[in-house]
């Protein structure tokens, strides 16, 4: 009964797991042991090992999620707008604390990390469906119109565009200018493939969702190995929270999308490309999918594209399940294998053995959006743009104490402080960039430029002790990200912010190597000592030591950035951490004797009236 | 495979065969780099511990994912390196509920060997008190997921004979556990199961009637170890005017045994009255302190509010606090508790128990009796702690070592036989 929407031939292939999975959660909403012993036989896997898998991700429930499940965003810009009041407002109209369903099984309440909508918070998922702008009346409203039976898809508001700014040129301009379809594909017929790599390989375009590997030796790389299949994956994973301008991209140029992967399976000999897109964003499958029709019946798309004989090429999309770890590429072939998503040691990279063992191209949306704008507009023109590092433009996502937050494309080697006027930056204090796992920038570094030049190695950016010696050896040094740009002022409670990031880090943590899994956690724990005025000055040696360690032994890039903005915090506005601390003292102070009886009081009292 | 390449290990020059795991190549050189999840059959190797973690070329990697290669520099023992190996061995002991004096793989367990190897007495990290299961379902396994360090051995290495998994990762994060699959485990051979019980690192696999195999003594790690060179302080030095040093001593929820193990000192024990003066301590059976101590020795972690009390006590009037013993470490045997809901214990203790008169349904409770904590802490999580004595009881020996050192500032060393977390 559940395989109906997988097809014949494939049925019993594990990489149609998730998709499987995805049937059964949404149609009954929760995957019930009777459906799990079904699903096990039919994969021929062990019982735990499927449960092993659907309890690494999110949106997947063992027990019933409600008929309508809603994911609250609970990230930094979401708090920071309604987010208390609009949980209040879920609870008190549900009449249930959040992470719990209704008695009648009707309203599934949850949180949820950044869901790509920080543009428009306070925003939530409702099976899937968007609802941006959110306030306590909108959400009275919501509630009461699907209590009397009115569809989703009709309450839903799907989210804007918001692309505030592009160069003022159409030719220093990549992504947001006009498009028409096959322009940048039907350069192929005049290029080999050799030639396209060669021409990506001088283009120095990297890897923008924030790793900046360069795109043309992956490929080469790629290419280079022999196999009858290879795979090209776009990775629409865009979890690292502030970041959605993959979704801008995704919505807007699809088309763009499947060039770019078109493209790169031309030049790596693949004739199948997958995009993964995150379930947070299920609502541009539609779009994405309708866009590749288009493409196949234009021809640009299946057998012998653009007449060029032996040019095949078809693409699908993969919908993830709520786990941040799949942005990275090895969890991400695991995840799309039907398998935990989690990161390889990196014995063979993806290049070499990927999906099923295939050498595979994981490449991030923007990357592959680019390269269909390279070969349209040619090589000497794009490099025209940007600086010699990182030629090009890059599209940042704002959000946060700001005028205009929304989609930006800019050319490399803008300042930040242009940057921060442009965007109309409300008295900026703090900048998050690049995410969770980026960096906390302060007035010191508003000076430098955005661009991938001067570039430091990554152990020495982050082990400066002294502000003044940062300062003196970081001010000409480039800043790279994947396109996450968060601003707060000073109003704002740094310490309030980065408990929100380790917390984040201690629900995304894939849980398989302990520097990660517990060093997060005792992290988290750290700060909480912090915030109720616990914590003593060694209470902030031992962070930072701590952090030092995690980044050093952790499994994978997840672990390793885990503690980057926690550092740079501490090192950039100490005070914010001094006014919080208490003397030292041989006694530790987060613990309360009151709290630690509290439960044998009130225990002693339940037992006394339950045996009276 | 065979091409002999030249690689350096902390300044050192070593040749080795091309592509091999460093973790061997180095073994084959006698340099030993520790390891957890790594074991010679794996492959791919795991890389989930985390504890070969060494520098290659300047950047941090594991030993058993890196393979060697012409001109690789190779650093192991930095002081850096050295502790961020310990730290990581620390933070499996934080997170998990490692109870050595009744585990069953105690003395034949990895973790336990390289904690004594590492000469760590206690965990600079906080405990994590998670919350875990002990799952005796199965008919032949026990799945003990309070000692389990998820190194994925048994998921990637036991299957069953048509290749399903008989052991998987659940959840994900922090509340990631090992869990088995009944049924699955029952088609194992009886020496497969084994095989999951030895390639299990600690005690979490355990085949029921199969363990306590070795006594005391001879199980693996109680032969083979080295001596444990330990830190001097040197700023703790004060004589008081009759020259004689004061200390205190303590039990609080334990059993006593560490001070049994103090008097086993035997005859030096006159040797330490020429130049100790006990002051409140059952020894002496004052109950008051009459005056500043020296050195407070503390048994037995916190249970409930009196042995807080008396702990801050021990804090305000000792200059010097020394933990001693596993549950003063740790919590020890009473924190097993912890994963107990304080409500069911003591129902189980006062009501259902088979001991209690039945109808009498009384629980103990007045002002003046100590009201027990939501769990049982370690000491150093209430207060500063300065040294730590591990042991279940520790070794006289161990003891008189420190205290010694701590009073007269003498250098020593513990044997492997004194070093003993069981």
């Amino acid at each position: 009964m559940f395989l109906i929407m997988v097809t014949k031939e494939n049925a019993l292939q594990r990489s149609n797991l998730l998709n499987v999975l995805w049937d059964i959660q949404r149609k009954r909403r929760f995957i019930s042991r009777d459906d799990m012993k079904k699903i096990a036989k039919e994969f021929s896997i062990s019982m735990i090992e499927l449960e092993g898998v659907i309890s690494f991700y999110h949106f997947f429930h063992l027990q019933n999620a409600g008929k309508y499940t809603i994911y609250l965003n609970c990230s930094t810009i979401s708090q920071h707008k309604d987010y208390q009041a609009v949980k209040k407002t879920f609870q008190d109209e549900l009449g249930v604390l959040i992470g719990n369903v209704t008695k009648d099984n009707l309203f599934g309440f949850f949180k949820t990390s950044c869901i790509g909508l920080s543009d428009q918070e306070t925003s939530a998922l409702i099976n899937n469906y968007p609802f941006t702008n959110l306030t306590p009346k909108k959400v009275k409203t919501i509630i009461s119109k699907l209590k009397k039976g009115q569809s989703l898809e009709s309450l839903s508001n799907y989210p804007k565009d918001n692309i505030k700014y592009r160069p003022e040129k159409d030719a220093k301009t990549i992504f947001f200018k006009t498009y028409t379809k096959g322009e940048g594909l039907k350069q192929l017929v005049s290029l080999k493939p050799e030639d396209v790599i060669d021409l990506i390989s001088k283009s120095k375009l990297s890897g923008r969702g924030g790793a900046f590997f360069p795109t043309g030796m992956k490929w080469k790389l790629c290419r280079n190995n022999k196999s009858d299949q290879k795979y090209i994956i776009c990775n629409a994973d865009e979890g690292e929270p502030g970041t959605f301008k993959d979704r801008v991209l995704m919505n807007k140029y699809p088309g763009l999308l499947i060039e770019g992967m078109t493209i790169a399976g031309y030049a790596v000999g693949a004739t199948e490309g997958t995009i993964y897109l995150r379930a947070e964003y299920l609502y541009l499958k539609d779009k994405i999918e309708a866009a590749i029709k288009d493409f196949e019946e234009a021809g640009l798309l299946g057998k012998n594209i653009l007449g060029l004989k032996g040019f095949d090429f078809k693409v699908t999309v993969q919908l993830g399940a709520g786990a941040y770890i799949c942005g990275e590429e090895t969890a991400l072939i695991a995840s799309m294998e039907g398998k935990r998503g989690e990161p390889t040691t990196k014995e063979y990279f993806p290049v070499e053995k990927g999906f099923l063992g295939k050498p595979t191209v994981v490449n991030n949306v923007e990357t592959l959006c680019t390269v269909p704008r390279i070969l349209e507009m040619g090589l000497e023109n794009y490099l025209k743009i940007g600086t010699k590092q990182t030629p090009g433009t890059k599209l940042l996502s704002v959000s946060g104490d700001c005028k205009k937050p929304g989609v930006y494309e800019i050319e490399w080697g803008m300042k930040l402080k242009d940057f921060l006027n442009l965007i109309e930056a409300e008295d900026p204090h703090v900048v998050l960039f690049n995410g969770f796992s980026g960096e906390c920038l302060s007035e010191v570094d508003f000076d430098r430029e955005i661009s991938g030049e001067n570039l430091l190695a990554e152990h020495i950016q982050f082990k400066f002790n002294d502000p003044i010696e940062y300062s003196r050896k970081m001010s000409g040094v480039g800043l790279r990200s994947g396109g996450s740009f968060m601003v707060f002022n000073k109003k704002r409670d740094l310490i309030g912010i980065l408990k929100n990031i380790t917390k984040f880090f201690v629900a995304e943590s894939c849980g398989i190597c302990v520097p990660c899994r517990t060093g997060n956690f005792l992290l988290n724990k750290k700060i909480n000592k912090i915030m109720f005025g616990h914590a003593e000055l060694k209470d902030l040696e031992e962070i930072r030591e701590w952090s030092f360690i995690i980044k050093q032994s952790s499994r994978c890039g997840l672990g390793k950035t885990s503690t980057n903005c926690l550092l740079t915090a501490m090192l950039k506005f100490p005070e914010e951490f001094k006014k919080h601390l208490t003397a030292e003292s041989n006694f530790n102070h987060s613990f309360n004797i009151e709290n630690a009886v509290e439960n044998y009081n009130t225990i002693i009292q339940e037992i006394e009236s339950t045996y009276e | 495979m065979n091409n002999l390449i030249n690689i350096t290990i902390d300044g050192k020059k070593y040749q080795a065969h091309e592509g091999k795991n460093l973790v061997e190549a180095a073994k084959e050189n006698g340099i030993y780099i520790p390891t957890l999840c790594h074991f010679h059959e794996i492959n791919p190797p795991l890389g989930t511990c985390r504890i070969c973690t060494v520098s290659v070329n300047g950047k941090t990697t594991t030993s058993c994912t890196t393979k060697v290669y012409e001109g690789m520099e190779v650093e192991i023992n930095t002081p850096e390196l050295l502790n961020t190996r310990k730290a990581i061995i620390e933070m499996l002991y934080a997170e998990g509920n490692h109870f050595c004096p009744s585990c069953e793989k105690s003395g034949n367990c990895e973790l336990q060997n390289l904690g004594y190897d590492m000469g760590i007495t206690n965990s600079r990290f906080p405990h994590v008190y998670s919350n875990k299961v002990v799952d005796f379902t199965s008919d032949r396994m026990i799945m003990e997921s309070n000692r389990c360090i998820l190194c994925k051995r048994c998921v990637e290495e036991i299957k069953t004979k048509d290749g399903k998994d008989v052991f998987s990762f659940v959840s994900r994060g922090v509340k990631t556990r090992v869990h088995i699959d009944y049924e699955q485990e029952k088609k194992l051979t009886d020496a497969e199961a084994m095989h999951a019980m030895s390639i299990c690192p600690v005690g979490a696999i355990l085949v029921k009637g199969m363990i306590y195999e070795q006594p005391f003594g001879d199980r693996k790690y109680d032969i083979s170890g080295t001596l444990k060179e330990t830190e001097i302080h040197t700023d703790f030095i004060k004589r008081n005017d009759e020259n004689k040093f004061i200390v205190a001593t303590t039990s609080l929820a334990g059993c006593f045994g560490c001070h049994m193990s103090l008097l086993d000192i035997d005859l030096e024990i006159l040797d330490i009255l020429e130049i100790v003066e006990f002051n409140k301590s059952p020894l002496t059976d004052i109950k008051k302190f009459s005056k500043r101590c020296d050195i407070g020795l503390i048994e037995g972690g916190c249970a409930n509010s009196e042995n807080i009390e008396v702990l801050k006590e021990f804090r305000k009037k000792c200059d010097i606090l020394v933990a001693f013993g596993e549950c003063a470490i740790m919590g020890g045997i009473p924190a097993m508790r912890n994963f107990v809901p304080l409500k069911e214990c003591l129902e189980e203790a006062y009501i259902h128990g088979l001991t209690s008169e039945i109808g009498t349904n009384i629980i103990p409770n007045h002002e003046d009796i100590p009201k027990l904590l939501n769990n049982v802490y370690p000491c150093n999580e209430i207060v500063k702690i300065d040294y730590y004595i591990p042991g279940c009881p520790p070794n006289a020996n161990h003891i008189w070592k420190v205290v010694k050192n701590i009073l007269l500032n003498e250098e020593y060393s513990i044997t492997h036989e004194e070093f003993k977390y069981d």
